[in-house]
């Protein structure tokens, strides 16, 4: 039986827990930061000593633990990106901007249980000598905000923060700053820009790669809320026991916000790898199924950037294991395990791990419509195509959803987001923006072709209608032949 | 950089070209394989890793782009210039693994990058010619032209447009677009000189960099998301610094426009000439566009030893008095109208009487190198005393010069005056007022305003006055002699900094007005007896064979960029 599997929220949904400093510590709080802070130096087999703070690296690499804001990369081999040698101070940001459609597990350990989030970041900002760090929080959180600062006062208060933490002579300080409304603020770099107090455009890289030149052109590490989170549990127990939990290479828990058309919508979190796509649906455990007479018509996998399954689609995968062979299966797209990996290999991408699941009773024309006029409305419009083309998307979109269609929209749809992702644009929201337009017509193109027909054939009866009309009120003059254009639909300005 | 240290740049020689350093690293455009730097100088001059696109540029291949800018810094936000690119496939042991031919294995690189900030690596592999690149610009030029207003016929910029020269080299002819487009605000007063269209804004933040990085002036910025992205300054803000007009050369289409400029010529028709601007000291490059002898505009000319790319707008506007209707026309001799040759006869006749010592010379700073040295050839002839007449303005971080002379260091090389200029007025005045002068030259400046009453000036036996605007001086003269402004003839200045440049004759004087140098050349011939050249060439290099500190400069050695001297 697939069950939930909590580590991370294991007090915060227990009854009777609360966001305070005080049922934190009756729980065990800040233990794991003593331990970590006060972890004497290791000699190697051969020789060579180890800081605290290069242990606390060592165990963060060996436990696997991969990014849970969205990519999915290696959170050991970001921290050895980290250029150490500058002379530059290095900061630590935790992205709690959480915006990607879909997406709501970051609050709930915001609003919740601030304080694991506080103890697994000061435990990151000791590993790579940190002394200032920050928390970009997303602007709506307006009462998480307040909850963090409240947390961050405890903690100082109580020496977990400040200077001379825990009597160990390490300072740190953590700064919370709200953002103001903008998905793009997510983006890594465009954050960083928005926390200099500037218009939050993504940087370029190269040269800006945060690891080298980030917030203040200083080495900088940003990690989720969830990822920092993750940072406690394996001080706690080790990263080769953290390790074992998940799938190889997947490890760990995910916390998967499930939404959509389910009976159970929520947070679950499970052990990666071990639970289904359709288990996550299905299960009593988890989504408990479809409402009374509905049909399974898609899933999105991990929030609205991901590419779209269809239901009943039979997936590839053609893996690499980690002994090197190639593996090869074909599955239904419901028993894919939920990881990062078997996402990837079946072309898309586990993401922020939101899975909002569509049924029958909607159309996939109006899904699309949906996500992408909000890929228009969040596009930070700096680089041309997806600046240009998240907007033609959207209108189009717009049009056919609207039943101004044409049949050729879906193949204008599929050409337009060819030629936005896959490095042609400055950040990631340019594959952000086309993947669902990419996947949803591919695979739904029947629905997108129908709604263009109807409309062709609706405006074509008019203007019979219409020429019937004239010719009997003007006899002798031919039907004027009519223009193949709709007439434009207009979107109301962003912003 | 702090703005303002466009000249300190150490990888510039005088020459404007760049040391070579020495590290080099071979890398293939499009097959072609090339050497190129290591590093290269990045917008500040600083080395900096050479980029695909300056790797590009070495092999000849031209790599469309509109944001990127030489000096500017690299935004990397138009995509234009996307290429695909490999890199030598590396074993286990970080060596190159070999193709059997022996060649180094290329492993394509699954996403493109922007030639524009991509650092080469060696041995990479360069493509710009691909089906893949080819795709790529098409959409970027169709991303950019979809809201685009395409109002070419009455847009300023067309001639000289980027989008249009890209979309006709690398675009599609057909659009697919059927919404409705984006409408921004039109004919928008960024500032007092510079009138904004963000339709046709193509939000290449040319102008943003511009102003932030260069001027320091952090005056523009961006309003709005995604495609609604529109250029503005900040509320009850103008765009109103001494360098806004450079945002209209850099502008690659007709967003940015010059109040001045706008609707009064179309660009295809206008001559350019290669000048330098008269207005200050730092002798700032500039084409001058011209038709049918009316002068449209002045734009900056690239040249990395004086003004980068720039020029000032105080600079860049100080062309309309070349155009007014009182300019000096006619020779006049005692304020009646005459002839060249009548008054050439009668001042050869009067100098010739003139014994030395009776003789000054008052010449202005505007003056050429070459025209500077004839008044000092009649100098040496005459044991005459002379000085040129300071001339002070407000400096600024950038090219303005407090010095709006164009050019004082030539007076002083030529001997016309000491470093100290004017300090020589004095004496030339108190020995106007005891009569021991009897004869004064002057060229180009108004002698009443630097305490030569009118009067005083009446005394005079032979007062020769040459200008090309009227004055109190010119209404004295016994012989008025019409002159050029600099856009009218050709000559050299030498800068504040001894940077001897050429500039040519854009247009003709009008009426009889003729270039000083000409004037003179007749006249020192003729008072003195000496055979001077009758072309400007000629004049330079004679002048170079007998001015200590230009010796060894030829007129065709000074090249575009000129030369520098010491001073
Ligand atoms: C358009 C866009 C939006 C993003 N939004 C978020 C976000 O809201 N929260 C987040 O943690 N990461 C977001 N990311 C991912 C971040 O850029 C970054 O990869 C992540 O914060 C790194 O943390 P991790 O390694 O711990 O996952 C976004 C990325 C893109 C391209
Ligand atoms: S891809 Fe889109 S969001 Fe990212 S920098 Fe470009 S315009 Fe902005
Ligand atoms: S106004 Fe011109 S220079 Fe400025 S961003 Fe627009 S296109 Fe670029
Ligand atoms: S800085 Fe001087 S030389 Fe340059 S444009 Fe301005 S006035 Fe002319
Ligand atoms: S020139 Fe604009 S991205 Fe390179």
């Amino acid at each position: 039986m697939p069950a939930e599997y909590r580590l991370i929220l294991k007090h915060a949904s227990e009854p009777g827990y609360t966001p305070d400093l005080a049922c934190y510590l009756r729980h065990g709080g800040y233990e794991t930061l003593r331990k970590g802070l006060t972890l004497a130096p290791k000699t190697l087999p051969d020789g060579r000593v180890l800081s605290a703070q290069e242990q606390i690296r060592e165990e963060v690499l060996r436990s696997g633990l991969r990014g849970r804001g969205g990519a999915g990369f290696s959170c050991g081999m970001k921290w050895n990106f980290v250029d150490r040698k500058s002379g530059k101070p290095v900061y630590l940001i935790c992205n709690a901007d959480e915006s990607e459609p879909g997406t709501f597990k970051d609050r709930q350990i915001i609003y919740r249980d601030p304080h694991q989030l506080l103890e697994g970041m000061i435990l990151a900002c000791f590993a790579n000598d940190v002394h200032l760090a920050f928390i970009y929080i997303r602007g709506e959180f307006v009462e998480g905000a307040r909850i963090l600062e409240r947390a961050l006062e405890e903690a100082r208060a109580h020496g977990f923060l400040g200077r001379n933490i825990l009597g160990t002579g390490y300072d740190l300080e953590i700064y919370v700053h709200r953002g103001a409304g903008a998905y793009i603020c997510g983006e890594e770099t465009g954050l960083i820009e928005s926390l200099e107090g500037k218009r939050p455009y993504p940087r370029i890289k190269p040269p800006y790669f945060p690891a080298v030149l980030g917030l203040y052109m200083c080495p900088t590490i940003v990690n989720n809320v969830e990822t920092l989170c993750n940072i406690k549990h394996i001080v706690a127990m080790g990263g080769a026991e953290f390790a074992r939990i998940g799938t190889p290479n997947n490890t760990g828990t995910r916390l998967v916000s499930l939404s959509g058309h389910v009976r159970r919508p929520g947070c679950y979190e499970i052990e990666t790898g071990k639970v289904t796509l359709g288990e996550l649906i299905f299960d009593p455990a988890f989504g408990g199924g479809l409402r009374e007479g509905r049909q399974l018509q898609a899933i999105i996998p991990g929030g609205v950037s991901a590419k779209v399954f269809r239901a009943g689609e039979r997936v590839t995968l053609r893996r690499r294991g980690l002994d090197g062979k190639e593996t090869v299966e074909e599955r239904d797209v419901l028993d894919l395990p939920y990881d990062f990996d078997t996402l990837i290999a079946a072309g898309s991408m586990s993401g922020s791990g939101a899975i909002i699941v569509v049924d029958d009773s909607v159309s996939m024309v109006e899904v699309l419509a949906n996500i992408s006029a909000f890929f228009a409305h969040e596009s930070c419009g700096q680089c041309t195509p997806c600046r240009e083309g998240s907007l033609w998307m959207a209108k189009i979109l717009q049009r056919l959803a609207a039943g101004q269609g044409r049949r050729r929209d879906a193949d204008d749809l599929l050409h337009i987001a060819d030629n936005i992702p896959g490095g042609r644009t400055i950040c990631a929201f340019g594959d952000a923006c086309s993947w669902p337009v990419q996947s949803t017509v591919q695979k739904f193109k029947e629905q997108f072709v129908a709604r263009g027909a109807e409309a062709e054939a609706r405006r074509a009866a008019q203007r019979a209608a219409s020429a019937a009309s004239a010719a009997a009120s003007t006899p002798g003059r031919a039907p004027v032949e009519a223009t193949a254009q709709p007439p434009p639909v207009a979107i109301p300005s962003g912003s | 950089m702090s703005a303002g240290s466009l000249s300190s740049n150490p990888a510039v020689t005088s020459a404007g070209s760049v040391a070579a350093p020495p590290e080099t690293l071979r890398v293939r455009v499009n097959g072609k394989e090339v050497v190129v730097p290591r590093t290269m100088p990045d917008w500040q001059g600083r080395p900096a890793p050479t980029t695909m696109l300056q790797a590009c540029e070495i092999a000849g291949v031209t790599v469309p782009h509109y944001c990127y800018h030489p000096k500017l810094p690299v935004a990397g936000n138009c995509r234009m210039c996307l290429v695909e690119y490999g890199t030598p496939a590396l074993g286990p042991d970080r060596q190159p693994i070999l193709n059997p031919d022996g060649t180094p294995r290329i492993v394509r690189s699954p996403r493109p990058a922007i030639a524009c900030a991509t650092p080469v690596s060696p041995g990479m592999e360069i493509y710009t010619d691909t089906p893949g690149v080819r795709a790529m610009r098409a959409g970027v030029l169709e991303f950019l032209l979809i809201n685009h207003p395409l109002d070419c016929p009455i847009c300023d910029q067309a001639g000289e447009c980027k989008l249009q020269e890209y979309a006709l080299d690398y675009g599609e002819s057909r659009s697919r677009f059927v919404e409705a487009k984006v409408h921004k605000p039109k004919a928008v007063l960024l500032g007092p000189r510079i009138v904004f269209d963000a339709e046709r804004c193509i939000l290449c933040t040319r102008c943003i960099r511009f102003t932030r990085d260069i001027v320091g002036d952090d005056a523009l910025g961006i309003l709005n998301r995604g495609s609604y992205n529109t250029i503005a300054t900040a509320p009850g803000r103008a765009f109103d610094n001494n360098y806004t007009l450079n945002t209209v050369d850099i502008c690659p289409v007709g967003a940015l426009t010059s109040r001045d400029f706008r609707f009064q010529m179309r660009v295809w028709f206008l001559k350019e000439t290669k000048s330098i601007c008269p207005s200050c000291g730092t002798g700032c490059n500039i084409l001058i566009g011209s038709r049918q002898g009316r002068i449209y505009r002045y734009t900056p000319r690239p040249n990395d030893a004086v003004n980068s790319h720039w020029m000032c707008d105080y600079g860049r506007l100080n062309y309309k008095w070349i155009h007014r209707p009182d300019r000096l026309q006619k020779v006049l001799i005692q304020g009646q109208p005459s002839t060249w040759e009548r008054a050439m006869l009668e001042m050869v006749q009067r100098l010739r009487q003139a014994t030395p010592g009776t003789v000054a010379i008052v010449a202005s700073a505007r003056l050429s190198n070459e025209e500077l040295w004839l008044l000092a050839r009649l100098k040496q002839h005459f044991r005459a005393l002379s000085d040129a007449v300071p001339r002070e303005g407000e400096g600024d971080h950038l090219l303005l010069h407090p010095d709006r002379n164009p050019n004082s260091q030539g007076a002083r090389l030529t001997g016309i005056c000491y470093t100290e200029m004017g300090s020589v007025l004095p004496r030339i005045l108190d020995q106007v007022q005891k009569g021991t002068v009897r004869t004064l030259l002057v060229f180009g400046e108004d002698m009443t305003r630097h305490g030569f009453e009118p009067d005083l000036l009446q005394k005079l036996d032979t007062l020769i006055v040459s200008d090309v605007l009227p004055n109190a001086t010119t209404a004295l003269a016994h012989y008025l002699l019409p002159g050029s402004a600099p856009a009218e003839k050709s000559g050299s200045f030498t800068n504040v900094q001894g940077r001897v440049q050429r500039f040519h004759a854009a247009i003709a004087p009008p009426g009889d007005a003729r270039p000083e140098w000409e004037m003179l050349a007749e006249l020192v011939e003729k008072v003195t007896g000496q055979r001077l050249p009758s072309h400007l060439p000629g004049l330079f290099d004679a002048m170079a064979a007998a001015v200590p500190a230009y010796r060894g400069l030829t007129w065709a050695g000074l090249g575009d960029l000129g030369v520098s001297v010491p001073v």
